[in-house]
């Protein structure tokens, strides 16, 4: 079958095809076309994706089209396209999916780079739906400003599973070197090492982007051979600021960790690129925020020397997602530091701590909403309540003794502490909320009653309530 | 049709049965290894039923290790007189043909096996086809190629060899202990894959397929849980499962009926 027989016939716009009406087709690329269909009552737009094969082309694009086929159907949620049917591909090979409306990254780039807000924003947002496609345990593998939609509400969309990786399916890709590499631009050190099951890769795709939303550039340009594929290995990009100088160090600080090119020294999470994006106070700098050079000749010659030994191939990818790289809130009530739960609370949230090496803890204290009396110093806009309560968990975690980099101290002043908890877990794909339950005898504390069962009962992950144990005869 | 493979003295017999049945059912449960383990043989059976299976198919070693070689028998030749597919493995064969090799624990474990068999069990399994090709489906206990070497698909390369032999879109063995998926990748070669348990996975009939279906009587991956597998023909997938049962019984039956202690731990601990 030929390219123009495929499109003249089977798949020509105005046929049916097992109740679809084939509409206007809206792309033809190396791997196959695109028409927008109807004729199923599905609530949404749709479009059939159909592969190329037959004599003359290279197989690539029906080995995507049945690598996508079989990912797709068991993603869910609203960061992928809905799954709508698929044909038998020995007889008519097709995808029917949801059209996504909305515009491309790759769009947005066409106007020139973003502010550093905006690249935070849209950058939050993909690393939203990377974090949700992860926890499905799969990999995407291909990213790019192409294959992320932005919708009207600043959702993202990530589109095209033809190279993705899910653990619960043979890999049909694996060894593949031809072409199931990706684009070039944004693919990891391990990708071109043959490497097809470490999320973190995702993780290095992303800093690509959030590279090239700052900057307009790429960060190793466009390699077209193997040589210069390989270069990413060892060569560091050079610094986003010396490209932008508006850049702020705690946005390259960001990128640049997305981009190392050891898996381990990357984030270990998209949860957390999302977090750091959305909370620049909190990202702990290192040299990376301030460097403002490549390295010199000797330093890239060691980068050469230890990428030589194919380093960047982790050995240790983690197998899943779910428990690799927790984000744990805890709840700390600042308003009670006497309280005899803190203890307590103290020593629940270092056992769960001790459970996993990656984690990122997040301490929150909820405190009631005020007049802003004191200004303090030059941030006017912070109340003193509020610095004050900042002290007291800084006060209350040290103990914990974490590195700057695994913490983050939020004060939120709201009347609504249980929704105000609920809704920045959420936000911040908090895998496990950590507080207190009241005692039956504080009355005093009786709002922390409704807290507590409130956040229990709404919560979007687990919830670990921790109670002082009661003495006999209590 | 009936294919005949020349194997040295030996005349191996590969049954075809495609038309045999009309109404074709849509989920087979696949269960191989059972190794004269009633218990484990019980919970697999209960849960198939329970799934949705509507067909079964025997891929060999129905006895051996376990305590029940008898009662594992009557069970699966009620299944097979009612349209099951049943084939041979090795330690069928050993009960009516002294294997080439064998260590100790095993001799001891086949003659008590042979003594509590009756005539008529050891008629039934020696009256087994080594390898059935039903359709696009082809059972057999260990690889295609030669089902009457007991080769262990253990490797791509033996995976190639299999489906090759078997030349169908669908090869289903057990005899190598462990659950596992063999299929032909982008670049031609054979890749394996460790299926996570209770996922269906499509297998679509344009590539070929090869699933080790996993023992249901004497799992070896540190799991004690019986495995077994069920392909479900209409909307080709299939699906690896995990059934816990009474391991504990199946183990003390083992001691009780004087066989090695080391079947008895295996049992308990899946090893």
């Amino acid at each position: 079958m030929t390219l123009a027989s495929t499109i003249s016939g089977r798949y020509a716009p105005g046929t049916e095809l097992d109740g679809f009406r084939i509409g206007e087709r809206i792309h033809s690329g190396a791997m196959g076309h695109i028409f927008r269909v109807t004729g199923r009552d599905t609530g949404f737009p749709t479009i059939m994706k159909v592969p190329r094969v037959g004599a003359g082309e290279s197989g690539e694009g029906l080995i995507s089209y049945e690598t996508e086929s079989m990912v797709l159907p068991a993603l869910s949620g609203p960061h992928v396209p809905r799954f709508v049917a698929s044909g038998s591909l020995a007889q008519t090979p097709y995808l029917v999916t949801e059209w996504v409306e909305g515009e491309s990254l790759e769009q947005l780039l066409k106007r020139g780079p973003l502010s550093p807000e905006e690249t935070a924003r849209f950058g939050a947002a993909l690393a939203d739906a990377v974090h949700q496609l992860h926890l499905q345990d799969a990999i995407h593998l291909d990213l790019k400003p192409d294959n992320a939609i932005v919708k009207a509400d600043g959702t993202v969309v990530l589109i095209d599973f033809g190279l993705a990786y899910h653990a619960h399916f043979p890999d049909l890709l694996a060894e593949e070197q031809r072409f199931a590499a990706g684009s070039t631009p944004y693919i990891s050190p391990e990708q071109i090492l043959g490497t097809r099951s470490d999320p973190r890769s995702d993780i290095f795709s992303l800093g690509a982007i959030l590279y090239e939303l700052a900057t307009g550039k790429l960060p190793f340009g466009v390699p077209s051979t193997m040589a210069g594929l390989r270069d990413r290995l060892w060569l560091d990009p050079v610094p986003p600021r010396l490209r932008t100088p508006g850049i702020p160090p705690w946005l390259q600080e960001v990128i640049l960790r997305c981009l190392e090119p050891r898996a381990e020294d990357r984030y270990q999470s998209a949860a957390h690129v999302a977090f750091d994006l959305r909370n620049p106070d909190q990202v702990a700098l290192t040299e990376r925020a301030s460097k403002a050079t490549q390295a010199g000749v000797l330093g890239q010659a060691r980068r050469w020397w230890q990428a030589r030994g194919g380093y960047a191939l982790s050995q240790h990818a983690p197998k899943s997602q779910k428990s690799a790289a927790p984000i744990i809130m805890v709840a700390v009530d600042t308003m009670h530091p006497d309280d005899e739960r803190q203890p307590a609370l103290q020593r629940a949230t270092a056992q769960l701590l001790s459970l996993s090496a990656e984690f990122r803890l997040i301490c929150v204290s909820v405190i009631p909403a005020g007049p802003v009396t004191e200004r303090a110093g030059e941030s006017g806009s912070v109340s003193g309540a509020y610095l004050d309560h900042i002290v007291r968990l800084r006060h209350w975690v040290e103990p914990l003794h974490l590195p700057r980099r695994r913490l983050s101290l939020h004060v939120i002043e709201s009347a609504n502490p249980e929704s105000a908890l609920l809704e920045f877990a959420r936000r911040n794909h908090v895998d496990l909320i950590v507080l207190g339950a009241p005692h039956p005898e504080q009355v005093r504390l009786a709002w922390w009653r409704s807290v507590a069962s409130s956040v229990t009962a709404n919560a979007h992950c687990s919830v670990h309530v921790v109670r002082v144990p009661e003495r006999a005869g209590d | 049709m009936r294919t005949r493979w020349k194997a040295g003295a030996d005349t191996v017999q590969c049954s075809s049965t495609g038309t045999r049945h009309r109404s074709r059912p849509l989920i087979i449960a696949l269960l191989s290894d059972i190794h004269g383990n009633l218990e484990a043989l019980e919970a697999c059976l209960r849960h198939a039923t329970n799934t949705g299976a509507e067909r079964y198919a025997f891929l060999g070693d129905l006895v051996g290790y376990g305590a029940d070689p008898q009662s594992v028998v009557d069970i699966v030749a009620s299944y097979a007189a009612r349209g099951a597919v049943v084939v041979k493995g090795n330690h069928d064969e050993a009960m009516v043909k002294t294997p080439r090799y064998m260590n100790e624990s095993v001799r001891a474990v086949i003659d008590w096996t042979r003594g509590a068999l009756s005539s008529d069990a050891k008629a039934f399994l020696a009256g087994m086809p080594l390898c059935v090709r039903e359709e696009q489906m082809c059972f057999v206990h260990a690889s295609a190629a030669a089902p009457e070497r007991w080769d262990y698909v253990d490797s791509p390369a033996a995976a190639q060899r299999s489906v090759e032999a078997a030349s169908t879109a669908y090869t289903f063995s057990g005899h190598v202990h462990d659950q596992e998926l063999y299929t032909r990748g982008a670049v031609g070669k054979m890749i394996v894959f460790r299926p996570a348990r209770g996922r269906p996975i499509p297998i679509g009939r344009h590539r070929p397929w090869l699933a080790l279906v996993g023992s249901v009587g004497q799992p070896r991956d540190n799991n004690p849980a019986a495995a077994y597998a069920q392909f479900d023909t209409k909307e080709e997938k299939i699906t690896f499962r995990r059934v816990p049962y009474d391991h504990f019984a199946a183990a003390q039956k083992i001691r009780a009926a004087g066989l090695p202690e080391s079947i008895a731990y295996r049992v308990e601990k899946g090893i």
